[in-house]
């Protein structure tokens, strides 16, 4: 046909154009498709806590990438605060970077900023995110016998992928929370700083 | 009162809950990586997809009909039309097409020009025996298996392998009769 163009063939995934990062897939099936990891995850397993640290693991090479990405787009970014869209900026204070994670990549990846975020009273290194019903959650019971275990460790994986890529090392866990009144527990990510990072805030100012 | 016709795949997917592709895709990307660590051989991980496919798909299938409304297909024909069009619309948010018929209409192919599951993907050398998207075929044939058809669906055009769209062939196999285990009463 003439004047028909054949769709470019970019040799290096790395040429293609970045997408806008506004497409979406339906919610079941994420949630399909994370009830697969988590089985998985199980037969591979003998214990709770191996299975929390593989799910946390896999959430970090995503939480890695997700910050790589969200900092190529910030300048298309219409959806953070004034403050923060200097564009191009790397966040090297504590605040910021837990600011960054609480807003901008909770709305990117679950569509919605956290519920809450909250600085620790019993140690000075631990903050913690809430969220009342995490989406990775929303679809999983725990059986009885599998006590604490939280599917959310995913989450807290993906949080200590974008922590430690921006230079935050950190340790992080997620806890049921029993509220009063209602069913189903609230869901804490905590994050617990390594101390150089609250040496380096120091030093800072 | 006359059932509510079958609804199209754009109406549904604008009606269900969405999120961002991108947390699909990256997790799409955490699994298959967990399972080349653990597997090693591309074999196993490509057979491993395919049952996880297949484990979602015999659930999928479930929710589809519920939000389709689609009336019980006529032949393999409109099956397959109906799979392409509203199944992966409404779940992937992506149109497929029906292409390459054969002469008794037991085979085709399923063509998609956009996959949300390998965005940012590029296959290194140690893995060119790959079938990223296996899942999907797992998918499909986990579907139609609950709908008394046996399948076997295979890679025929793969992106990440240099082709220009993913095409997959479903070949039907065998329609198995269903059995009700209890006396039907309508």
């Amino acid at each position: 046909m003439i004047g028909a163009s054949k769709i470019k063939q970019y040799s290096n995934v790395l040429e293609k154009p970045l997408s806008k990062g506004k497409q979406e897939v339906s919610l079941s099936a994420f949630a399909f498709l994370f009830s697969e990891l988590v089985q998985y995850n199980q037969t591979q397993v003998d214990n709770i806590a191996e299975l929390e640290r593989r799910l946390e693991d896999a959430g970090y090479a995503v939480g890695a990438r997700c910050l790589e990405l969200l900092c190529h787009r910030e300048k298309c970014v219409m959806f953070m605060p004034f403050w923060l869209s200097q564009g191009n900026r790397r966040e090297t204070r504590l605040l910021g970077i837990l600011s960054f994670v609480h807003s901008t990549v909770w709305k990117v990846l679950f569509g919605k900023v956290a519920d809450s975020l909250e600085k620790g009273t019993e140690h000075e290194d631990e903050y913690m995110i809430s969220e009342k019903e995490l989406l990775v959650n929303r679809f999983i019971s725990i059986p009885k016998d599998m006590g604490t275990f939280n599917c959310g460790a995913f989450v807290a994986g993906i949080v200590r992928g974008v922590l430690d890529s921006a230079g935050f090392p950190a340790v992080v866990t997620a806890h049921f929370v029993p509220m009063e009144g209602q069913q189903r527990p609230r869901t804490t990510i905590l994050i617990k700083f390594a101390e150089e990072v609250l040496r380096r805030e120091a030093r800072l100012g | 009162m006359a059932p509510a016709g079958p609804r199209s795949g754009d109406a549904i997917f604008a009606s269900v809950e969405r999120v961002n592709a991108e947390l699909f895709t990256l997790t799409y990307g955490a699994i298959v990586r967990q399972l080349l660590t653990d597997l090693e051989e591309v074999d196993e991980v490509n057979k491993q997809l395919d049952q996880m496919g297949y484990n979602i798909g015999i659930r999928l299938v479930d929710e589809f009909l519920a939000k389709s409304n689609v009336s019980r297909c006529v032949d393999f024909k409109e099956t397959a039309e109906v799979s392409a069009k509203v199944g992966f619309k409404m779940f992937l948010g992506v149109g497929a097409s029906v292409t390459n018929w054969d002469a008794e209409g037991t085979c085709c192919s399923i063509v998609l020009e956009d996959n949300p599951l390998v965005d940012f993907v590029e296959l290194p050398d140690t893995c060119q025996g790959l079938y990223y998207c296996n899942v999907l075929s797992g998918v499909i044939r986990g579907a139609l298996e609950m709908v008394s058809m046996k399948t076997e669906v295979t890679w025929l055009r793969d992106v990440l392998r240099g082709d220009d769209v993913f095409e997959l062939q479903v070949k039907l196999i065998k329609q198995v009769p269903e059995e009700y285990p209890y006396k039907d009463d309508e």
